[in-house]
Order: structure tokens, then sequence, then C-alpha cells
């Protein structure tokens, strides 16, 4: 048997990391940092790190910790992740990580984005539930089988990260498209049975900045870290679109 | 990090290659096809029918012919596989759409040149 002082322990370290990170706001530059490598180290560890024991005007942004809040996602390597569940081991590389702020979006400072443009859109897409007057009358019948419900139930754990808006392209090039966050709201909505507007959602999205303007490129569902896929959620909202034009309903 | 794995970094996966090639398929018809016009209307002009199906003949011609379809044909399935992404219902064999629209795609450009030498 080995001796137990073999066996790696949680803080365990594993060498160094050089991290360069985004410093200031859009005209800003990287700056680079060395930092202890342990094991089971998240990327948020090593920032946090960072803001503790070398620079304390370091500025970001996180909550839960735990993949909840949404909060904490930056873009690592190049591409866009959120940070408190992603093991370093998995992505440095050669003991290197590139910090970034969410592509897509204002810098506010260092690693924060300004979110505000995300959920406004959010907003624009009508994200919002709209309830039927049910008071007096019965409750509504959902059946969890129903193909509707199986769509909504789909896509309703999002946690607001941006991670698949920092990842579309086509937000990049159309500033105004709404991404697949909202949208993915949105098809949520049109197939919750519960909602008074699902018609008032899909006229929502079906101008040039709505669902039309995707490429179907799955960059979102790609790096989705709750595993949801807004590139379906769109293509349902084509169809859906599509559909209602050829009823005479939009 | 260099530039290049930067951007490859959020865009290396199989429906992001699909777009691309989809788009620059259509860019190289839009640029090529009103060439190989032109170049098909001036040596018709130029030389008589004999002359002008010699000079298809020669393997520049043949290559040059051939690239163009199978650009013509990469885009048809290309586009075909759009079709179905947004009209049929989602399958979860998206990878397998798009390996069937690329080896399609290569099987016709492969069987024209075939015949063409
Ligand atoms: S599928 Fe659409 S929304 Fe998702 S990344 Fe691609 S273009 Fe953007
Ligand atoms: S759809 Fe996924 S990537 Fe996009 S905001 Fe929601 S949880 Fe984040
Ligand atoms: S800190 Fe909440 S999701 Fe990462």
């Amino acid at each position: 048997m080995q001796s137990s002082a073999a066996q790696p322990s949680a803080s365990t370290e594993l060498g160094e990391l050089t991290v360069s990170v985004w410093r200031g706001a859009a005209d800003g530059r990287l700056e680079s940092f060395r930092v202890p490598h342990r094991t089971s180290q998240t990327v948020l560890d090593v920032v946090t790190w960072i803001q503790r024991h070398l620079d304390p005007t370091l500025t970001y942004r996180f909550a839960c910790r735990v993949g909840m809040c949404g909060s904490c996602a930056m873009m690592v390597n190049g591409a866009p992740r959120w940070t408190c569940r992603t093991h370093v081991s998995r992505v440095a590389k050669d003991g290197h990580l590139e910090l970034r702020p969410l592509r897509n979006l204002p810098v506010v400072k260092d690693l924060a984005a300004d979110m505000t443009e995300f959920f406004d859109k959010w907003r624009d897409a009508y994200g919002r539930f709209s309830p039927t007057p049910t008071a007096d009358g019965d409750f509504h019948r959902v059946d969890p089988e129903s193909a509707e419900r199986k769509a909504a139930s789909a896509g309703i754990e999002c946690i607001g990260c941006a991670v698949c808006y920092a990842a579309c392209d086509v937000v990049s090039w159309n500033p105004d498209y709404l991404g697949p966050a909202a949208l993915n709201r949105a098809w949520t909505l049109i197939n919750d049975v519960r909602d008074a507007d699902r018609s008032g959602h899909l006229a929502a999205v079906a101008d040039d900045a709505g669902c039309h303007a995707c490429h179907s490129q799955g960059s979102c569902t790609k790096h989705c870290p709750n595993g949801l896929n807004p590139s379906m959620a769109i293509t349902g909202l084509k169809k859906s679109v599509l559909g209602a034009l050829l009823r005479g309903d939009l | 990090m260099s530039t290049l794995s930067r951007v490859a970094a959020s865009r290396n996966h199989p429906a992001y290659w699909a777009f691309l090639v989809h788009r620059l398929s259509g860019l190289g018809l839009a640029l090529f096809l009103p060439l190989h016009l032109l170049v098909l209307g001036l040596a018709v002009e130029r030389a008589s029918l004999d002359g002008f199906l010699s000079w298809t003949d020669r393997p520049l011609v043949k290559l040059a012919e051939t690239g163009l379809v199978v650009l013509l044909a990469v885009h048809l399935t290309g586009g075909l596989r759009v079709l179905a992404l947004e009209f049929l219902p989602w399958s979860d064999a998206q990878k397998t759409r798009i390996a069937i629209a690329f080896g399609v795609a290569l099987a016709v450009g492969l069987l024209f040149l075939l015949l063409a030498v």
C-alpha cells in the first residue's frame, strides 16, 4: 500500500499556471499572473486566487459557485464557459489560461461584462409569462407527456448565463438579433398551455431580428453549460411562425 | 494564445463547419458561375464548334468544371440539409445529416470527374 503522503490531497499543488487576464474596459489589455495549479481547481477559483493574493482591484462576477445563478461566465481560452464549474485541468493548454469578458457584450471592467442588452432582449422577445385569468375557473390540466409540455420542459432550465449569446456569430453580425437565450425562452412560453398570449409571443420573434436571423450554426447548443438546445428551439419557432403565417394568424 | 485558436475555440464543431461550407460554396458559385459563362461564351465565339470541343478536353478546363460541379453539389446538399433541419422534426442525428450532405456532394463531384475523363 502506498503511504498516505503520496496520495493527492485536496490542496495538492500541480505546478504553476500562467494566466492572462483582461484588464480595463474595451480598450484594455491582457495582464499576466502566475497562480498555483491545484487539483479540482475551477477557473473561478483561479480568478478568486488572483484577486485575494495578487491584485484586489480585479473585477469579476459570481454568486452561487455551483452553476445555479449564471453570473460567472467568461471567455476561457477563446470559448465561453461557466467558470465556477469548469475545471482548470480540462481547459488549460500547456499550463496556460486566457480569460476575457464574455464576447458580444460591452465590457464594464476586467472580466465583468455589461449584461443589460442581453436581458433587454428577453423583454423584447416577450419572454414574460402571460397568465390566463383562471381564478374562478378550473385549473389548467398539463399533461407531462404531451409534445408541447416536453418541448417547454426541455428549455426551462436556462440560468441566463449568456454563454450561448457569447458563442453566437449572428449576434456579432446583427446587434439587433434577439439571440439564442431569449428565443429559447419564447419557445418555452409558446409551448406552455397556461400562457394566454401565445400568438403574441410568436409575433414578437417573427421579424428580422428574431428567429429567422439564425443560421443554425449551433454554437449556442454546443456551449450551453446546462445542455439546453436553443438551436432546436429556434427551428421550432421558425416552423411555428411559418405555420401561423400560412393560417393567417400573424 | 493565437488569434486563430481563439477564433476556432467556440466554432470548431460540425454544425458550424456545415454553415461555413455552405456559405463559402455559395460565395464560390456567385464568383465562378459568371466567369464560367463568360469563358464559355468567349470560347464559342472565337473558335469553331470542333475547336471548342477540343478546348473542353483540356485537363485544366475539366478540373475547373469539376470544381464548379462540386461547389454546386455541396451548396445544393447543404441547402437540403438546412431545409431538413428547419422543416423536419428535430433529430439528434444532425451530425449524420451533415455527413450525408457532404458525402452526397462529394459523390456527385467524383461521378462528374469520372464521366468527364
Ligand atoms: S443556432 Fe442560431 S442562435 Fe444558436 S449560435 Fe447558431 S446562429 Fe446563433
Ligand atoms: S440557454 Fe444555456 S447558455 Fe444560454 S443563457 Fe441559458 S443556460 Fe446559459
Ligand atoms: S457562480 Fe453561479 S453559475 Fe457560476
